[in-house]
Formats: structure tokens, C-alpha cells, sequence
């Protein structure tokens, strides 16, 4: 297409973005329709699906083919777009509630089956739209409206379910550190298969400073680890302190310098042991820092592009179908 | 009843044969003795032969049930005539009872004196204890008033098939063909048919071959030298309307009918479905169709079934999803959501018994009133009702038509005896369907999303991948015309009635309610869905009986034809049979306030012609 490229504002719509002032959400919409246009996708070719939720309202505020579904059931509607037109970029956008909670056996299947689509989750450890109880991914323990006394639910960690789930990518970022988000945003996009993505998004309103230590800039550098295939997992403001083995499995924070160097670090792997990543995803603070970034990329077949290599090669063997044929076809017999 | 000749070769004592129109036969057996292979097979003989016919297969839930218990009793009627023939039949001519289980929990559907043919050797005392018996039957005289053949049908067939190299165990499993052996000969049905099915069914298997073969020619064999029966039964080819014609079932048909709204629609049919009794046939017709560039997405549930099945319709497919009941139940929301942006979606609910898992294998027609009003809020929604296994391709159809041509979802009614049942099909001239012409909106500067057609007030369809044309559909109330989140009074009040008055209009698109017989008087027989055979055979028995009854059937439950108020009010009295508890009489009682008379039935089971005929009787000799 010889057409002039889109700017991140062909990619906002006239509609009024009704989230609470402050929300993380608007950080992700900002990022995100930047990124659209650096990646020259077509609005037209572009269809962004969510479910029910603040997170969901994403679509309304998006200038592609939108379609805000029921809750939780995003990920069906959004295979079903995949599979009819395999030629659409789709993105879904779902909250913590959304994907894990409602939605969370249609999340497990669809990386079970590697679709080719996009899945964001604002993960803000809270229900906001219907005022404050506790969500799937919320602490154990949590006070909330609807647990005064403290939720008894242990939460997901959605990385290591999306592992489990042997996702073929899976990755972490954080709503306000815009150039890891919108790098990941662009990782996913050129990933074939489900790309989830965790978004670490803070709900001012209901659950203020759930990410305190990951956002905050002066705290964020020595909480968090941006992963990069290959190379060794290293951070702290001076990048001077990393994870390496104290056992199988086991790993620990060590200083740098202190006869210690990166040949002894961990080095990252896209497609390491599902349970060298489990043991990344269930890294976080106080006792290590949390991984960000790509945590997952593989290669596998994808069902989307299944089906359609597989109507070509029935139909390679059989010629295509006629409905004469197959109408008129077994015992038939002839009343004249 | 007529003598025609004999068959007499070299016996003394001739067989006579007798010309019947029309004959009822069920076999019965274990869920184990491949019952419905039997039935099936002596079908596709009977509608090679050239009879019409209508099946009713009718097995137990369970895969395997405790071998030689009632509740593992599964069982095939067929009815095959020289006339028309519109269900499969009320008291079976003829039983197969292939066990003692079986003999029980089929006797007291048979007319005195009619065939039963019994395998004795699944008669012994642990046979009987398993039924329930405590006597043999067989010896008490329960069975005096019926013609019983005792056949020795398990050792007979082992002898017949001695030297074949199969473990007793297999030799055992061919005596169902034993017996169907023994009905070709007693309704004079040829082999060939069943021959050939053996040769292409056990293809790389030449014991296999050998032995079923053996055993069916054995059957034959067995008649002939003992003269058992000391009739056989004529049943001359029907003289049906001229055409071409196959045997179907109703999900055969239903698939057929999609693949062929497809075709002509242009678009790809996309199924979304997640396996349930007696819905999963449609999934594995369909997905033998992808030379046809047919999609059948099989979902982690029925959520997600309908969801993808919505999702691909989005982007322009024909998307349709199917399931029983439960899953209907199930689908609610997202149907909501189908109505609310107004796109095409197909939802096939193959009924079955309820409430909750109720009888899975049987059948019923409870789900009328939840696919006319079973949503929350107001969410109108077109309704079809298919009447036999072979109208299941032109409903297909015609489901499909409505809910792409005015974009809005269309829930289709079949039932476990339609979907199950097979009769033959008169096979349609492709060339003369209606055409189904979807013109999808493909300019930027005419599209609103909700700019609606003034006639029709259908919204237009533009697909993703249409330059210009990027807009966002939501569950959300939005404004006519530009489709925005609306929450404005006004707006929403136009908004549902607007859906509402959509679906009412359809009703000029889809034909008139036809009556058969007088226009007006007495009685109307008045039905929906799979009761129309029964029905039929009905009304035409009390016809002939010298009443002026008619009869009418309706294909199109929401929105109603527009004559049907007119037709109520030209009747005196109007009788509506439902297996259900009375949900078309209580929707037409709410509509037209005319005071139904409603027959009703609730055991899995369809009407027999005779239950109906009695009530017509009843109801035309009071007041």
C-alpha cells in the first residue's frame, strides 16, 4: 500500500476515554496506539477485542475494527475473527478479572492452541469497574470489599498459568515504563502464536500502589530485571548485582565484583526448560527482583493457520466441493 | 390384506405371501447387539427397495449400560409403506428381541398378535434375573397372545459360521445379522444392499467379510428350511412424487442445508460447537466438509462455541453454533450480545429431555418458550422450527437466509427424533433455492453502522479489512445511526424497540401459514416441529373416518406468520399437540387470545398417530 504512514493520532478515535484520572490505563493506550504506528499496521486490517471491565473499554478508544464482547469470553470471539480472516492483526485487551478469573478457561485453551493473536492483560490486582473486590491475581490476605476480613484465595501468577499453559510467548511489562511496553508490544506483534502479555497497571481509585516497588523510579531499578535472550540476568541501578544458582532451581541474588562476574549468572533463555521460566516467573520482591520482559518465545504450529492448511489439503485431494455432488450422492434412486 | 401366490419350492406345506401397504418393525437388543447398525441397514435395503419410511432409533444414554438390563435396551422402528408414510409408526407388526431385557421392555408397545422373534439363548436364568423377570416369559404364557418365534439365534450363528477364524466373542457379535437375515426374508427385502455395505465396511478384513455375510445369508437360510414363518410380507414400492430421492437423517440434512447456504451465499461457514447428545452429529457431518472450505471450530465449551462462532461472523463468516439444551442455556449471553450488534449468527438447539441432564437420548420439544423469551432483558430473536429429518436442509436454509439478510441472530428448533430419524428426501434442484445476497458495506463515505434500512431497518455489514469503514461493536447501548456508547432514555427506548420491530418485519419476508384441508370450521390441528408426522398421520386417518378436520404446521415460531391470527380465528376449536408441557398453546392463548386446546406428552418419546387421532375424536364429539 503506497499510503502515508499513520501517526499514533490516525490511531485515537473522537470518543471521550472515560477511565478515572490517574489510571495506568491511559499510559497503555498511549503506548500502545504509538506503537501501532511505528509497526505501519493498517487500521482497517487491525481488529482489537475485549471483554468486560475498565480494561475493556480499550476498543472504544482505538480508530480499528473493535468489538467490546461480553465478559470474560473476549478470547473465543477473538479466535473466531482469527480463524475467518487470518489476514487481521488481532489484539485483545482483557483485565486481571477478565483473563483469569471469568475467562480463565478460554485463556489456557487458547494458548493451548497458539492462535495467532495478541493478548493484553492490564493486571491490576483489583476489581474496578464494579468497585474494589478482591480479583484472581489480588495478594492472599487482601481486604477489600468483598473480603473485610481478609481473602482466603491464594492469587494466579498469570506468567507462570500462561507457562503452564506452555504459552508460547510470554512476556511481562509495566503500564508507565513506556519504552519496555511498547517494546514488548512490539515483540508480541512479531511473534506467530498467542503473544501474552502481562501489564502491571495501577488502579489509583481502588488498589493505589499495588506495584509501588516496580513503577516508582527511584525503587524500580532494583526491583525489576529486563530480561534479554541471551545475555545474563543482571540489574540494580549500577547493574551491579544478579541471579545465579545456588541449587537446582534455586536461585539467589549475588553482588557483582565481589569475586563474582556474569560468566557466573544465569543467562536468559527464550526457550529454556518450562521449569528454568516457572522459576522466573515466581521471582519477585522483597527477595529478588521481578523479571520483565520476554520471559517465553518458541516456535509451534498454530491453529489458525492449522485449519486453513488443512481445507487446502483436503481440498488438494478431494478437488472442491460441489453441492450437487454431495446431495446427490449415496443410495439415490429415481421416482418417475 | 391379500393372497397373492406362494413360495413353494420343495416344501409341501407353501408360504403364503400377503400384500401389506404398510409394516412397523423394531429391533431390540442390548446396547452391545448393534440394534442400530440393524435398523440402519434394513433402511437403506427398505429405501432401496423403494417404500417410504421414517426411523426412529431409540438407545440409552449410557455407551455401554450393564450388559442384558432394561436400561441397557436399545432399540430401531421403522415404518416402510406403498404410501406415504410420516412417522415411523405406533405399535411395531414385528419385534426382534435379542435378549430377555429387551422382550421386556418392548412387549407392552405390541398389538395382539403381532411377530415376535426371540433369541432363547439369551433367555437363561441369569438373562431373566438381569431383565427382571422372575419367571421366563417365554413359558408363563405372557407372551400367548402374540405369534413367538423361539430361535436359537446365538448358537445358530455360531454354527453357520463354523470354521470361520474369529474368537467366539466376534462370531457372537454377527448374530444381529442373523436376524436381520430373517426379517429380509419375512418382508421379501433383497441382500445386495447389505452385501455391499459389509464389502466396503470390512474392506481389509476378509474373516470379517466372510462371517457377517454368512450369518445374513444364514438368517435367510434358516426361514426358508424350516418354513417358520408361515407368512411373508409384500410391501410394494410407494408411489411417491416423482424426483430423486435418498435416504437422510436430520443431521445429515441440517449439514447439507448449512454447506448449501454457504455455497450460495458465498460466505464461509464457520461452526463453532463443543460436543453434546443429540447435538454432535452436526460437528461430524460438518467437519467432513472442508473441501467446501467449511471451518468446524470444536471450543473448549459452549461458550466459547457460540463466542467464536460470533467472532467469525464479524469477520464474515457464516457463523453458526449448535448444542442441545443445556448448552443453549449456556449460549444465553453471548445470543444477547448477537442481538444487541446485530450481526448474523445461526443457533441449532437439538432438543432433548430435560429439566438439566435430564434424558439425553430422548426426545422433546422443551425449549420453545426459552428460545422465544429465555434471555434476560428484551431480546427478540427469530425462531424456526424444523418438522422431519428431511426438512432439516431447507430450514438450514432458510435459518441461515434470515439471519445473514437481516442481520440478527435465528435460533433453529430440531429435536433428538429429527436429528436421529431418517425418511427419504426428495432431492432438491440446487438452481431453484432461494439465492441469499449479502451486500457488505464497502464505502467509507455512506457507512454509519447503524444507518439502517428503512424497509427492513437492517443495519449494514462492513467486514474488518474494509478501508474506511473502522467502527466498534459492543454490548453497550448505543446511538442509532453512529452506533456510540449511549445512555440516553430516549435513545435506549428507540434502540429496543427498534430490534423489536427488525425481527417483527421478517415476517414479511417469509411465507404465509398454509392450511391443509377446510379453510375453516370445526377443528385445526395446529403443530410445531417434529409432531408434523404424527400429525399428518392423524388428521389423514380421521379424514378418512369421514371427519372435516384440518391440519396446519408451523416452520416459523418468532416471528409468527402474519395470517396466523386469521387462520385461529377462522376454527372453532384448535388443538395443539407439543411434547412439552403447552408452551405453543401458551404463547398462541398471551398472542391471539384464542383458547387452545393443548394435548400434551412428556416422555422422551414422540406422539404415536393414534394418541393424536384419539384426541381429535374427542374433541369433535364435544362441545
Amino acid at each position: 500500500m503506497a499510503e502515508a504512514t499513520l501517526t499514533k493520532k490516525d490511531f485515537q478515535t473522537d470518543q471521550e476515554v472515560r477511565w478515572c484520572p490517574g489510571c495506568g490505563d491511559y499510559a497503555i493506550l498511549s503506548s500502545a496506539q504509538q506503537t501501532f504506528a511505528d509497526l505501519g499496521l493498517e487500521r482497517h486490517n487491525m481488529v482489537i477485542v475485549s471483554g468486560i471491565g475498565c480494561a475493556s473499554r480499550f476498543p472504544y478508544y482505538v480508530n480499528t475494527y473493535g468489538f467490546h464482547t461480553i465478559h470474560g469470553r473476549a478470547v473465543p470471539v477473538a479466535s473466531g475473527i482469527k480463524i475467518a480472516n487470518p489476514e487481521l492483526s488481532v489484539w485483545i485487551v482483557a483485565g486481571d478479572g477478565d483473563a483469569f478469573s471469568i475467562g480463565g478457561n478460554h485463556v489456557i485453551h487458547l494458548m493451548r492452541r497458539n492462535i495467532d493473536v495478541n493478548l493484553l492483560v492490564f493486571d491490576n490486582r483489583i476489581y474496578g469497574l464494579t468497585k474494589g473486590q478482591y480479583s484472581p491475581t489480588s495478594e492472599f490476605g487482601k481486604i477489600t470489599k468483598s473480603t473485610p476480613y481478609g481473602s482466603l484465595d491464594r492469587p494466579f501468577n498469570p506468567a507462570s498459568v500462561a507457562l503452564g499453559a506452555e504459552a508460547t510467548f510470554v512476556a511481562r511489562t509495566i503500564d508507565i515504563h513506556a519504552t519496555h511496553l511498547k517494546q514488548t508490544l512490539r515483540d508480541a506483534h512479531g511473534h506467530t502464536g498467542t503473544s501474552f502479555v502481562q501489564i502491571f497497571q495501577n488502579c489509583n481509585i481502588f488498589n493505589d500502589g499495588a506495584f509501588e516497588r516496580i513503577r516508582e523510579k527511584k525503587l524500580r531499578d532494583d526491583n525489576i530485571i529486563e530480561l534479554k535472550h541471551g545475555e545474563p540476568l543482571i540489574f540494580g541501578k549500577d547493574r551491579d548485582r544478579g541471579i545465579r544458582w545456588a541449587g537446582q532451581s534455586q536461585p539467589e541474588v549475588v553482588q557483582l565484583g565481589t569475586g563474582i562476574s556474569e560468566k557466573d549468572l544465569v543467562v536468559h533463555d527464550e526457550q529454556g526448560s518450562l521449569g528454568y521460566l516457572m522459576t522466573l516467573s515466581e521471582m519477585k520482591p522483597p527477595d529478588f527482583p521481578l523479571p520483565i520482559g520476554v520471559l517465553r518465545r518458541i516456535e509451534a504450529p498454530t491453529v489458525d493457520a492449522g485449519i486453513h492448511r488443512q481445507i487446502k489439503e483436503v481440498t488438494a485431494r478431494k478437488g472442491a466441493g460441489e453441492l450437487e455432488k454431495i446431495i446427490y450422492s449415496g443410495n439415490i434412486w429415481t421416482v418417475d | 390384506m391379500s393372497v397373492e401366490g406362494t413360495v413353494s419350492k420343495k416344501r409341501e406345506r407353501p408360504v403364503k405371501i400377503e400384500r401389506r401397504e404398510r409394516a412397523v418393525i423394531r429391533f431390540a437388543g442390548d446396547s452391545g447387539d448393534g440394534m442400530q447398525l440393524t435398523g440402519s441397514q434394513f433402511t437403506a435395503t427398505t429405501a432401496a427397495v423403494g417404500n417410504d419410511l421414517a426411523t426412529l432409533p431409540d438407545f440409552p444414554a449410557e455407551i455401554r449400560a450393564p450388559a442384558g438390563t432394561l436400561a441397557g435396551v436399545s432399540g430401531f422402528q421403522i415404518q416402510f409403506a406403498s404410501e406415504q408414510v410420516f412417522t415411523p409408526g405406533d405399535a411395531p407388526d414385528a419385534l426382534v428381541a435379542m435378549n430377555a431385557a429387551a422382550l421386556k421392555a418392548n412387549i407392552a408397545d405390541l398389538a395382539p398378535n403381532s411377530i415376535i422373534v426371540v433369541n432363547v439363548d439369551s433367555f437363561k436364568d441369569i438373562d431373566l434375573r438381569k431383565a427382571g423377570y422372575e419367571k421366563n416369559p417365554l413359558e408363563d404364557g405372557s407372551v400367548d397372545s402374540f405369534r413367538v418365534f423361539k430361535v436359537e439365534l446365538t448358537r445358530l450363528t455360531r454354527a453357520a459360521l463354523k470354521g470361520v477364524d474369529l474368537p467366539t466373542r466376534s462370531i457372537d457379535r454377527c448374530k444381529n445379522f442373523f436376524a436381520l437375515g430373517m426379517m429380509y426374508y419375512l418382508y421379501r427385502r433383497p441382500l445386495d444392499v447389505t452385501f455391499n455395505w459389509i464389502e466396503e465396511k470390512f474392506k481389509n478384513k476378509p474373516e470379517l467379510i466372510e462371517a457377517n455375510q454368512r450369518a445374513l445369508k444364514a438368517g435367510v437360510a434358516f426361514c426358508e428350511a424350516t418354513e417358520v414363518f408361515e407368512h411373508v410380507y409384500e410391501v410394494p414400492a410407494a408411489k411417491l412424487e416423482p424426483g430423486t430421492y435418498r435416504n437422510i437423517s436430520g443431521s445429515q440434512a441440517l449439514a447439507l442445508g448449512f454447506v448449501a447456504a454457504s455455497q450460495k451465499s458465498g460466505l464461509r461457514l464457520f461452526q463453532g460447537s463443543y460436543p453434546i447428545t443429540p447435538a454432535s452429529e452436526l460437528l461430524h457431518e460438518l467437519s467432513l466438509y472442508k473441501n467446501f472450505g467449511v471451518v468446524t471450530f470444536q471450543a473448549e465449551d459452549e461458550i466459547a462455541a457460540i463466542g467464536a462462532a460470533l467472532g467469525a461472523s464479524f469477520a464474515g463468516a457464516l457463523g453458526i453454533t449448535s448444542s442441545s439444551g443445556p448448552g443453549i442455556a449456556l449460549k444465553g449471553e453471548f445470543i444477547s450480545l448477537a442481538t444487541m450488534v446485530e450481526l448474523p449468527l445461526v443457533v441449532v438447539d437439538v432438543q432433548r429431555a430435560g429439566p438439566s441432564t435430564g434424558m439425553p437420548t430422548k426426545t422433546e420439544q422443551g425449549d420453545l418458550l426459552m428460545a422465544v423469551h429465555g434471555r434476560f432483558s428484551e431480546t427478540p430473536c427469530i425462531v424456526l422450527a424444523i418438522s422431519s429429518p428431511a426438512d432439516s436442509f431447507d430450514m438450514a436454509y432458510e435459518a441461515s437466509r434470515l439471519s445473514l439478510t437481516h442481520m440478527t441472530p435465528v435460533i433453529l428448533l430440531s429435536d433428538g427424533f429429527i436429528a436421529n430419524g431418517t425418511e427419504p428426501w426428495k432431492l432438491p434442484d440446487i438452481g431453484a433455492l432461494n439465492p441469499i445476497e449479502v451486500p457488505f458495506h464497502t464505502d467509507p463515505e455512506t457507512f454509519e453502522p447503524f444507518r439502517r434500512n428503512l424497509e427492513t431497518l437492517v443495519r449494514p455489514w462492513a467486514l474488518p479489512g474494509t478501508r474506511g469503514c473502522e467502527h466498534r461493536l459492543g454490548g453497550l447501548e448505543k446511538e442509532d445511526g453512529s452506533g456510540n456508547v449511549s445512555y440516553d432514555a430516549e435513545n435506549h427506548e428507540k434502540m429496543v424497540r427498534l430490534r423489536a420491530e427488525k425481527v417483527e418485519r421478517v415476517a414479511d419476508h417469509i411465507p404465509a401459514l398454509e392450511v391443509d384441508g377446510p379453510t375453516s370450521g370445526r377443528l385445526l390441528v395446529l403443530g410445531w416441529g417434529s409432531t408434523y408426522g404424527a400429525i399428518t398421520s392423524a388428521v389423514r386417518r380421521s379424514r378418512a373416518a369421514g371427519h372435516a378436520v384440518a391440519q396446519a404446521h408451523l416452520r416459523y415460531l418468532n416471528p409468527f406468520p402474519r395470517n396466523l391470527g386469521d387462520v385461529l380465528a377462522r376454527f372453532e376449536r384448535v388443538l395443539v399437540p407439543e411434547i412439552n408441557m403447552g408452551q405453543l398453546a401458551l404463547l398462541l392463548q398471551g398472542r391471539f387470545l384464542k383458547k387452545i386446546d393443548s394435548q400434551t406428552k412428556v416422555r422422551g418419546l414422540p406422539f404415536s398417530a393414534n394418541e393424536i387421532l384419539v384426541r381429535i375424536v374427542e374433541l369433535l364429539e364435544t362441545n
